[in-house]
């Protein structure tokens, strides 16, 4: 990836330093300034898109470009506070609420900021699958379609199993979804260490492999019997992740389960042996194999676990959210994984951070919908903007005068097609 | 340059090993297998099976094509069966391709012929349908074989297209539709160069930097297609570019109305085909383009810019992957819809993949994805008890296996993917 452009940096930096250089200079160091320039600086090209795209400013246009200016910076300013209240919440309501008293309304006030934190669960999972790939020196594209068959398999478990208890089916149903990606990630995997086969194009292919066939099996054998739609059947009630508040909360135990994940993750990369195979065949295959490490078995495994983890969210939108399964109902969790995984530098607390941004993101900007008519999908743009500075942090350097970090980044390696 | 060329030829040198010798024979015998125990042992005997010549409309008039279904399902299981016994006795060598593409002609014919047994199928508009529908597809697959040959992973065709198709429309609608084609291409060529700014200037991952465009290609279209376009229904209906007939080849009988009776888009994607074969294979700038994609250092050492050239292939290749995403707008429907591709970038990538980096084999690859794509929607109407959501997961499927080197051994280009580090 980026290399640094220059590398004078040190030599310069010798001569004179006062104290305010040697402050800007750290925080051009630090590893958390990239990312969040590259969201702030996201957020900024969201809102010109907002505003080049309402039509009152190009009325006003026509009296006077100050004013067009102004107009342009009211309508940003009004879907980015839209945004913000349909995300976390709006204060005086909450406040009213409180006073009144009624636990229904008290709900309805908390509500945005629950949701919030509801739609970063399946970030969580689907950012740990694509970072714990990218540590392994695999780059999982394919978490979309994992998700859909741990939707699948775990909606099967859910709907089939009758009569047990919920402390036995909600891990039943959990594990069916992890095993469900788990194949899905196994399959490239495998096809990786034994052919070759470069995992970007196969999990591609995988992925419009499981639009298939979840089409396939909700028109068929899977459809709900009294339904013309394409939909499962309800899950068992005991297969439902517990919901902690009334209606219309429903955030749910699958949070905490995903940071429970997001710290095994931790725990599994950074302290045990295993994860110091896969680190290292992330980080240098070579020196891995004359170290004796099995590349062949960690390929395998890391895109395993990275399909089960994947998996785990499918299974997330079913126990916790749906308690069924409708055809298409990933709204591109798989690609926004990958956007959110390198915004968190592919560590699991970068990642749980990085996927309740984005939660975050997605929830405010339905509100936006509603009450600034901005369509959400301009929530696809900045993502995709915020990808791209993180991808290139030359850009953001040199938008923000930024000085070269002295050491080589942290790269994300992936080989080309060849191998 | 010598060296350079001696590089790309050591690569063309191919050996078939015994074991997929073997494999490629045991293909073939089920296939065989399964046209003689499925196909024949599944149709009455006495049925017959017609196929339609003519496309409908005007034109010449062939007679309906009449034959018994059994029959020829029992020839057709020989032939394959007798194939399956020499590739697995002597093998065919060189020419293995060539008679598996064969193999499978036969295998789909048998499959049509079983499917229409007893009632009729009009070939020509099948077989016309298919070549539409592999238009997409095949300019997808040489906008990525223009990229990768230089070395420049490309999985943004999706995005590129979607995003041109939009803007064609958009455009159409406001001017004409020559001048929203235009636009379509300057789109595709302007996401082209912010990918190849990322990922040769920048050195970013170029898968990330295609995801990046994929992203934003999503949101972009999807936000001014409820935006604008869903309100404003004049800037969404463009009109679309007709079909003309080439007037003596298109009296041809069979061949004529299939081949030579379409609009710019079909024609415009065998006139790239056959440009980019050439260009690529036997002149000065594709031998260039190609020795960059596999050997950048050679390539510079003896004079050759790498960036300038791989900037120039994949802004061509952008251009292209526009020209298809018009095909979607101007070239079909005439409006655009939220997510309209609906994949065909992926399946242009898998063509690329299937057809080995080669344009006639992209093409190939073209025409069999766009069969299946267009034998689903017709699986109903013949009444086949397969369901089609299979026949559509076949392109994604032989594409694994493809790359998996079961089936000939892929030549992915060896720089492919890799940034190039000027010393």
């Amino acid at each position: 990836m980026a290399k640094p452009p220059a590398k004078k940096a040190p030599e310069r930096s010798e001569k004179r330093k006062d104290a305010f250089s040697i402050f800007l200079d750290e925080v051009s160091r630090a590893p958390i300034t990239i990312p969040i320039l590259a969201i702030i600086t996201g957020l900024i090209i969201g809102g010109l898109i907002v505003a080049l795209t309402t039509e009152e400013v190009y009325a006003a246009w026509s009296h006077s470009p100050i004013e067009a200016i102004q107009v342009g910076l009211r309508a940003a300013w009004s879907s980015y506070s839209a945004l913000f209240t349909g995300a976390i919440g709006n204060p005086a309501r909450i406040v009213d609420a409180l006073k009144g008293g009624d636990a229904l309304e008290i709900r309805r006030a908390f509500n945005p900021i629950f949701e919030s934190l509801t739609k970063s669960i399946p970030y969580i999972f689907a950012g740990l699958a694509v970072a714990l790939g990218f540590r392994a020196g695999l780059f999982n594209i394919g978490a979309e379609g994992q998700i859909f068959i741990g939707a699948i398999t775990s909606v099967v478990v859910g709907f089939a199993l009758t009569g047990l208890p919920a402390i036995i089916h909600i891990p039943l149903a959990l594990l069916a979804g992890a095993l469900g990606g788990a194949l899905w990630g196994f399959i490239p995997g495998l096809l990786k260490a034994k052919t070759g086969g470069h995992e970007v194009i196969n999990t591609i292919m995988m992925n419009y492999i499981a639009f298939r066939l979840s089409e396939y099996l909700l028109r068929g054998p899977l459809q709900r019997p009294d339904s013309f739609n394409p939909v499962s059947p309800f899950i068992q009630d005991s297969a439902k992740l517990l919901r902690f508040f009334g209606d219309p909360i429903r955030f749910n135990l699958g949070f905490f389960i995903a940071l429970g994940v997001a710290w095994l993750v931790y725990w599994f990369l950074f302290k045990t042996k295993w994860g110091f195979d896969f680190r290292t065949v992330g980080a240098n295959p070579n020196a891995a194999k004359y170290a004796g490490m099995n590349i062949v078995v960690v390929t395998i495994a890391a895109m395993s676990l990275s399909g089960a983890l994947a998996g785990l969210a499918g299974a997330n939108e079913v126990l916790g959210l749906n308690y069924n399964l409708a055809l298409a109902f990933s709204s591109g969790y798989g690609f926004d994984s990958i956007a959110l995984a390198l915004l968190g530098k592919s560590h699991p607390l970068g990642v749980v951070l990085a996927a309740l941004l984005f939660g975050t993101l997605r929830n405010g900007a339905l509100q936006m919908q509603v009450s600034a008519g901005i369509p959400i999908d301009i929530i696809s743009v900045m993502q995709a903007m915020i990808l791209a500075f993180i991808a290139a942090p030359a850009i953001i350097r040199t938008i923000y005068r930024l000085r070269a970090p002295s050491a080589v980044e942290e790269e994300i390696r992936v080989r080309g097609w060849g191998g | 340059m010598s060296t350079s060329a001696t590089v790309l030829r050591q690569k063309t040198v191919e050996i078939v090993s015994p074991a997929r010798r073997i494999g490629m024979g045991l293909v073939f015998l089920a296939l065989a297998a399964v046209i003689w125990l499925y196909f024949s042992a599944n149709v009455d005997p006495t049925a017959q099976t017609k196929f339609v010549l003519n496309p409908g409309g005007a034109g010449a008039n062939l007679p309906d094509w009449i034959f018994n279904s059994v029959n020829v399902l029992n020839i057709l299981a020989g032939a394959c069966a007798v194939a399956a016994g020499f590739q697995l006795a002597r093998g065919f060598g060189k020419r293995t391709n060539m008679v598996l593409g064969l193999v499978a002609g036969a295998f789909i014919f048998g499959f049509l012929a079983w499917a229409a047994s007893g009632q009729s199928l009009n070939l020509a508009g099948l077989l016309k349908s298919t070549l539409q529908r592999s238009v997409p597809i095949t300019l997808g697959a040489l906008c990525g074989i223009l990229c990768e040959r230089s070395g420049v992973v490309n999985i943004a065709i999706e995005g590129m297209m979607l995003t041109s198709a939009m803007t064609g429309v958009l455009v159409g609608s406001l001017v004409n539709i020559w001048v929203g084609l235009l636009a379509a291409i300057f789109t595709g060529a302007l996401l082209a160069a912010v990918h190849a700014v990322l990922s040769i200037k920048y050195k970013t991952d170029q898968i990330v930097s295609g995801t990046v465009i994929n992203i934003f290609a999503i949101g972009i279209t999807s936000f001014i297609s409820s935006k604008f376009l869903q309100q404003y229904q004049d800037l969404n209906s463009s009109g679309v570019f007709p079909s003309w007939k080439i007037p003596v080849l298109a009296d041809i009988p069979f061949i004529g109305p299939i081949f030579f009776d379409h609009n710019i888009f079909t024609y415009g994607m065998f006139v790239l085909l056959i440009v980019l074969h050439v260009g690529l294979f036997y002149t000065r700038w594709g031998l260039r383009v190609r020795s960059v994609g596999e050997h950048p250092q050679a390539a510079d050492t003896l004079g050759i810019n790498v960036f300038r050239t791989r900037y120039t292939s994949v802004i061509l290749g952008g251009m292209v992957a526009g020209f298809a995403g018009a095909y979607f707008t101007l070239g079909s429907v005439g409006r655009f819809d939220e997510v309209m591709t609906a994949g065909r970038g992926f399946i242009g990538l898998a063509a690329m993949i299937f057809g080995n980096w080669q344009p006639f084999g992209a093409f190939g690859a073209g025409l069999l994805f766009g069969f299946a794509d267009m034998l689903a929607s017709k699986l109903a109407i013949l009444g086949v008890q397969i369901p089609s959501e299979f026949l559509l997961m076949a392109p994604y499927i032989a594409t694994m296996v493809v790359l998996a080197g079961v089936v000939g051994r892929s030549q992915v280009p060896a720089a492919d993917g890799k940034p190039y580090e000027k010393e």
